[in-house]
């Protein structure tokens, strides 16, 4: 049998074996490969940054453990910038299982920037449907969301005070893995004209990039490197930054596997004369 | 004694090791600890996720409506309810007709509220952007190749005529430009799968092991 045939018939495991080593070999031992920011980070950030003082922004959190490795570390350092900011946060999710991750990130970013529950920021929780709840939501938080996740009656909510609708949201920022998206953009881009900023998981990010150049949205951040980007924005070396190195060894494994197989191949077939 | 406050977090993490390395066994062949951890799943979110629903859907609009609020609001739940039993009706065969009146009224709300959401952000306003005039510099090159893009990938598409002449060039220079895109895209979801492989590792090396620092 030719080497040809040999990497051809390459038992899977060792491909797995391979992997495994170059996520964890770099988690063990970082050496922190430069990451640059991209233009279309770098102007989510910007959005948020130069929102005036005092202003709200409103997270729409609508993910669930699945993809939580990319959006969970999205949502703490872009929580953290609003909390430096000083802006008030609210926050909700659309997704049944939303909340035990949205709660737990939360109270991170809260926590590491000094922040307290309902002065600085409030957790609406989950609410089911889509569009029912966008759309009630630019007629009225409260009928959506009566109570907070907690419990607490919106109105008794310091941070909630003089919020009713989309009217006093400076900025919509939505973090999710679904088409929730494209139903903000539909109704709270489009009929109640929110600027929106969306973090999204790297598998649909390219599907919005033709937002971002009508102007739809104003910042993309996509995936695991997105929030890497932002992490370094903001300065903070998070779950994010902390696995790029992993990720950058993976798609050098994974490339080298692919040109390494399809070389084999051609050899193989030059060898037995097929094509 | 150990306090159950204090052991519970540990326990979990346990829980979630066994659990994940009880997935990636399937990595070397299948086998009854990854049916295991897999059926666990399927049963724990089917559970949780009608807990949540009953909590957040059924008790809030249905019941509470129905029992605590005025004949108005009590009148203004029966519809939307009756509704919702006609849907479910449908699993006998005498009730067919009537379920389909529920679907109707739910396609017909459906639609009239995504028709003119989509027109508007999916249909105007990418349209508008795409004609828009070019921007000066590099800017003019990027439009410039969004165009062509646009309108090559709408020749690929278009089957009302034969791709041949100008049409099929167009055709044929929009199978790159979606090749191009096909391409981006695998690049992130590879990107995506191997972010998702890195969180476990992380969880398991930091979490469990205690290998790697906590954040």
């Amino acid at each position: 049998m030719s080497l040809a045939d040999r990497i051809l018939r390459l038992d899977r495991r060792i491909i797995f074996i391979l992997v495994a080593l170059g996520t964890a070999l770099p988690l063990l031992v970082p050496v922190n490969l430069p990451i640059t920011v991209t233009p279309r980070v770098e102007a989510a950030y910007d959005t948020i940054d130069q929102l005036p003082a005092g202003s709200t922004v409103l997270f729409s959190l609508d993910y669930e453990p699945d993809v939580s490795a990319e959006l969970q570390p999205m949502t703490v350092a872009i929580m953290r910038h609003c909390f430096r900011k000083n802006f008030k946060v609210v926050a909700l999710t659309l997704y049944p299982a939303g909340p035990g991750l949205v709660e737990p990130a939360i109270r991170i970013a809260a926590e590491a920037e000094h922040k307290v529950r309902n002065k600085d920021y409030a957790f609406l929780g989950y609410k089911s449907g889509f569009q029912t709840v966008m759309i009630g939501m630019g007629e009225s938080i409260r009928s959506q969301f009566p109570v907070d996740f907690y419990g607490t009656p919106l109105d008794s909510i310091p941070v909630m005070r003089g919020i009713r609708n989309y009217g006093e949201i400076a900025l919509l920022v939505n973090l999710t893995a679904s088409s929730a998206a494209d139903y903000w953009i539909q109704f709270a881009v489009g009929r109640y004209r929110k600027p929106m900023v969306l973090g999204a998981t790297a598998v649909m990010a390219t599907d919005y990039y033709p937002y971002l150049s009508s102007k739809q949205l104003l910042g993309l951040i996509g995936g695991m490197k997105g929030a890497a980007e932002y992490e370094k924005r903001m300065d903070l070396f998070g779950d994010a930054r902390r696995g790029m190195d992993a990720q950058s060894l993976v798609h050098v494994i994974v490339t080298l596997l692919v040109i390494l197989g399809n070389v084999a191949l051609f050899a193989s077939r030059r060898g037995t004369g097929t094509r | 004694m150990i306090p159950w406050a204090q052991m519970a977090p540990t326990i979990t993490v346990w829980v979630a090791a066994f659990l994940t390395l009880c997935v990636f066994s399937f990595l070397y062949k299948d086998n009854p600890f990854y049916r295991f951890a897999e059926h666990l799943f399927v049963g724990s979110a089917a559970g949780y996720l009608l807990a949540v629903q009953y909590q957040n859907v059924i008790i809030p609009n249905v019941w509470l409506p129905l029992t605590t609020g005025k004949p108005v609001t009590i009148g203004l739940t029966a519809i939307p309810l009756l509704l919702g039993l006609l849907m479910v009706a449908r699993i006998s065969p005498r009730f067919t007709g009537p379920a389909r009146w529920a679907i109707a009224f739910y396609v017909g709300t459906y639609s009239g509220i995504a028709v003119t959401g989509y027109m508007q952000a999916q249909v105007l306003a990418q349209v508008a952007d795409a004609v828009k005039p070019f921007p000066p510099g590099w800017g003019a090159v990027n439009a410039a190749l969004g165009l062509i893009g646009l309108l090559t990938v709408i020749a690929y598409f278009f089957f009302s005529v034969p791709h041949k002449g100008v049409v099929g060039v167009g055709a044929r220079v929009g199978i790159w430009f979606l090749m191009v895109a096909f391409g981006a895209s695998f690049g992130y979801t590879v990107m995506a799968r191997v972010s998702l492989l890195i969180a476990r590792v992380q969880f398991l090396l930091r979490d469990w092991m205690h290998l790697i620092p906590m954040s």
